[in-house]
């Protein structure tokens, strides 16, 4: 196999930019929550490839800690998402712009 | 045959990727979940390529199984219509793609010069040890998990614990209050 690192790191570079690009630019509150999703698995990608190119298993544990963060993370965002619109019955965040609900 | 393997899914990565974040067909979250789960399998084929199997089907059975199941049951229970009529805001997006240009371009020269500066004989040595090792992780990487990293484990699974009790308590309608009132 001649991949190296260094292409992987390219995907890994290229996934999160992706990601915050979503963040960025996209209005609506689930959309955003999707672009956070790819840049945690950009990170992911990166310490795989950081753990099986050192032939050390540390970075695949931690990226399995890290699955299980971010599944939790989803669940209470998501909810917060839905009591959010039951409120003020919008996801986009222009118009989700008081504090006070 | 890796390499090829290896240009198809990450090809396919980024593609769906992109379609997740800008789809000139459909504004509807719906298309953007289902794009964000072809982008995880497909990272999971990723994941096998690096012989971290364990966390290839991890990766299956938690995202695509669990998180993306959650934000198509959230989609459902909002509404999609009003999403779709939105244009893009012109200028926002010109700018978020201008500044993210560059960041990736500054992230891919940082990463392209450290590994020509990196010492040539280093990244050998990484190499020879990459081939000879070739053995399935699985078993070390639960032996590690359940010796060394047992702590944050235990942490973890109340950090799920926590996580459960807060959705239910933030989606619990609050009738007791409003009674009250």
């Amino acid at each position: 196999m001649n991949i190296d690192l260094e292409q992987f790191l390219i995907v890994s570079i290229i996934l999160f930019c992706i990601g915050l690009l979503g963040v960025v630019v996209r209005r609506n509150l689930i959309v955003m929550y999707m672009g956070l999703e790819l840049m945690l698995n950009a990170a992911n990608l990166a310490l795989v490839s950081f753990s099986h190119f050192r032939d050390n298993l540390d970075g695949q544990i931690l990226v399995f800690f890290i699955i299980t963060v971010a599944a939790a993370e989803v669940a209470v965002g998501l909810a917060l998402i839905v009591a959010l619109y039951r409120k003020r019955q919008t996801t986009d965040v222009n118009e989700l712009t008081s504090m006070k609900l | 045959m890796q390499d090829t393997l290896f240009y198809i899914f990450s090809a396919l990565t980024l593609l769906c990727g992109i379609l997740v974040v800008f789809n000139p067909f459909s504004r509807n979250p719906v298309t953007s979940a289902m794009f964000l789960v072809l982008t995880i399998i497909s990272m999971s084929g990723l994941f096998v390529l690096l012989k971290a199997f364990f966390l290839a089907a991890v990766q299956i059975l938690v995202y695509a199984g669990a998180v993306i199941v959650l934000f198509l049951f959230v989609i459902m229970l909002l509404d999609v219509k009003e999403e779709e009529r939105r244009r893009f805001q012109k200028f926002g997006t010109f700018m978020g793609l201008i500044s993210v240009i560059g960041l990736a371009a500054i992230i891919i020269n940082t990463t392209n010069q450290t590994f020509t500066i990196a010492n040539q004989s280093e990244v050998q040595s990484i190499k020879e040890t990459f081939n000879q090792s070739g053995a399935a992780e699985t078993k070390p990487l639960g032996k590690l998990l359940f010796t060394e990293y047992v702590l944050p484990f235990e942490i973890v699974s109340l950090l799920l614990l926590v996580a459960m009790v807060g959705c239910i308590l933030l989606s619990k309608r609050n009738t007791s209050k409003e009674e009250a009132k």
